[in-house]
């Protein structure tokens, strides 16, 4: 019998929500118990900071230059590798429980297998997973969540924020008591929020399996990514009017406005309302609207998600337990990229590294029977989601296969200078009704560098280099400070002798998510 | 900006007169179109429906045999605008380019349609000449 894996993850959630991380608004003891019994990752940033690729990434134990979904409406292939695969070819029982998107969510003509899963009852392993169970955002669409609610509570359906307009576009509709994009006050029961029902759906699975079994469960939950509509009657544990503003909101406008104007064009012009680089922003949202109170709400009502995240996960904690397995199950929490979330008086994401949209909760329990655990261990050293995969193999030990990228997740950071974990990779490519834009990060020795390739804003000389201890906010871009010529030449050596080439044919945008 | 604009196109190892046969054809889109279901022509009208069983009524704007060049719109009030076109052009050496262009408002149906279309330019090609050749772009 080897060692079971517990794989959770959220969507869209900053490191500093966590209150192992530090985090103050929300409570989230059962993470922070997890963090206290292993190993706590204080640089753990995705290789794409948009859902498809970071999740691609996540399954395949790839770069996205090297598995090709390069932005998000972009497929990864059915038979693209899959740690999951691997881990059910050694016996593993599978299950992948919450929100996928490996394939476009916007798929009228019912293309893409996700999205037929449910619709058509389909079974069987699908990308290694032999249980398949699905839900996301809304009480809309083809997943599982969706079905079940309309099929059983349709009276709540419509309680939902619809993520996307009528004109399909990212919601710019306010709520809540300051109009904040995106907030609303869903009156659903918190027994049929879709955070309960993932984990109401990974006790039902882990019920079915027998007491030997070895298995790897990925519990995904859709939250705390917008929209903000948390049941309201979960609204009271944080009231938006005591929430302080994030560190990273810079309240003077001028300063805010001096900021932005020295990082590359894009990040004013978006600000002003003057572009819309990508779809994941609500098209018709000016940010230099945002207001220090729809800051605090935003906030607010994220902290809710989060801690309703954290109760669901005690519940599985619990019935693991309860089966008798609580020595023996690896349980690894982690997101697939952050959240604005009022930096730089900014919402949502896009083309922006810094640590906003950079820096995730990284939390990897080891199972009590393994004996491998430093209680409350700190790893400071850069670690990516692409090293997940391997990490998932080492517990249940096999070699990672070739096609994995990453490495076996540090124990400490000794561990990780031995091994080499000396940076990070992040990328961004997206191309949207004749806006792209291109950027390629290294993360190393404490500086962020971004280098931007040709695109609509950016003839290719433009960066962004950041010292993460002397300006851990990035508020100061320093790539044309001429003290750091020779750092910034070194930081984008090591980047371009690391970053793999361009998955080749590139793969088509199929749909805007 | 509201409309939006995506155009995929192929090459077809077949005569344009061949391919134009099939991908002429109003009332047989359903056979290389993956995700439609069904296929109506009455007059100037045609009704599709998707595999969700979602019905898609058009308007045939142009049927030129000619020019080989088709164009349609989607009638459904969620569009303010909509055109389809296909194009078979004969490459002069018994191959041709096939272009699915679609304009859309709200843009993002444009790049919902134009991904589904660049995949029925893929099946296009593999039942004119076998599964044996690049993807669309």
């Amino acid at each position: 019998m080897s060692r079971k894996i517990l794989f959770v993850t959220s969507d869209q959630q900053r490191y500093d929500t966590l209150g192992c991380n530090g985090g103050t608004l929300a409570r989230t003891p059962v993470i922070d118990d997890l963090a206290a019994h292993g190993y706590r990752y204080e640089r753990a940033h995705p290789q794409s900071v948009v859902c498809m690729p970071s999740r691609s990434t996540i399954i395949t134990g790839q770069h996205p230059s090297t598995h090709g979904v390069w932005m998000n409406g972009v497929a990864l292939p059915v038979d693209a590798p899959s740690v999951a695969s691997v881990l059910h070819d050694i016996g593993y029982r599978t299950a992948l429980i919450g929100k996928p998107h490996f394939e476009p969510f916007l798929d009228p003509f019912a293309r893409f297998i996700e999205n037929r899963f449910a619709r058509e009852a389909l079974v069987g392993v699908h990308r290694g997973f032999e249980h398949f169970e699905t839900a996301t955002h809304g009480a809309l669409g083809p997943l599982h969540y969706a079905r079940w609610l309309a099929a059983n509570h349709p009276e709540v359906v419509g309680m939902f924020f619809p993520v996307l307009d009528a004109a399909l576009e990212v919601s710019s509709a306010g709520g809540g008591e300051t109009g904040a994009p995106q907030v609303h006050d869903n009156a659903v029961p918190r027994e049929w929020y879709h955070t309960d029902w993932v984990a109401d759906r990974t006790i039902a699975w882990l019920d079915s399996l027998d007491a030997d079994d070895d298995w790897f469960c990925w519990m995904s939950f859709p939250d705390p990514h917008h929209p903000w509509d948390p049941p309201v009657s979960e609204l009271g544990r944080v009231d938006w009017r005591d929430v302080p503003l994030p560190a990273g909101y810079i309240a003077d406008v001028s300063r805010r406005e001096a900021v932005l104007d020295a990082k590359p064009r894009h990040w004013r012009a978006w600000y002003d309302g003057r572009l819309v680089s990508n779809y994941e922003a609500p098209a018709d949202w000016v940010p230099a609207t945002l207001t220090s109170d729809q800051v605090r709400e935003v906030n607010a009502r994220n902290a809710v998600e989060c801690e309703l995240i954290d109760e669901a996960l005690g519940r599985v904690m619990a019935a693991i337990a309860g089966r008798g397995w609580g020595d023996d199950v690896d349980v690894i929490f982690t997101t697939d990229h952050g959240e604005l979330q009022g930096d730089f008086g900014l919402l949502f994401k896009g083309p922006y590294h810094v640590d906003a949209l950079m820096r995730i909760p990284l939390i990897w329990r080891p199972a009590p029977s393994s004996q491998t655990t430093a209680p409350d261990t700190t790893v400071s050293r850069p670690v990516g989601l692409v090293d997940l995969a391997p990490t998932f193999c080492h517990i249940a030990g096999i070699s990672s296969p070739e096609w994995m990228e990453g490495s076996v997740l540090p124990v400490d950071d000794a561990d990780a200078d031995a091994r080499g974990f000396e940076r990070v990779l992040t990328e961004w490519d997206s191309v949207f009704f004749g806006i792209d834009v291109h950027l390629r990060t290294i993360t190393r020795s404490g500086w962020v560098c971004s280098a931007y390739q040709p695109g609509y804003s950016h003839d290719g000389t433009e960066g962004e280099l950041y010292d993460l201890t002397g300006d851990p906010l990035q508020q100061t871009n320093r790539w044309d400070d001429p003290s750091l010529t020779g750092l910034r030449s070194d930081l984008l050596a090591d980047l371009w002798d690391h970053q793999p080439p361009r998955h080749t044919p590139v793969r088509r945008v199929e749909a805007p998510v | 900006m509201t409309l939006g604009s995506i155009r995929h196109h192929i090459r077809i190892q077949r005569p344009a007169a061949t391919v134009w046969e099939l991908a002429g054809d109003a009332g047989r889109l359903h056979e290389w179109f993956p995700g439609i279901t069904s296929c109506e022509v009455n007059g100037t009208d045609r009704m599709i429906v998707l595999d969700s069983g979602l019905p898609m009524p058009e308007k045939i704007l142009v049927h030129d045999d000619v020019q080989r060049r088709f164009q349609y719109m989607l009638t459904m009030p969620m569009f303010e605008y909509h055109r389809g076109g296909i194009d078979v052009i004969d490459l002069g050496d018994d191959t041709c380019l096939v272009v699915y262009s679609t304009d859309a408002d709200p843009r993002a149906m444009a790049l919902t349609i134009g991904g589904a279309t660049a995949g029925a330019l893929e099946e296009l090609r593999r039942l004119m000449e076998g599964d044996q050749q690049d993807g669309a772009s």
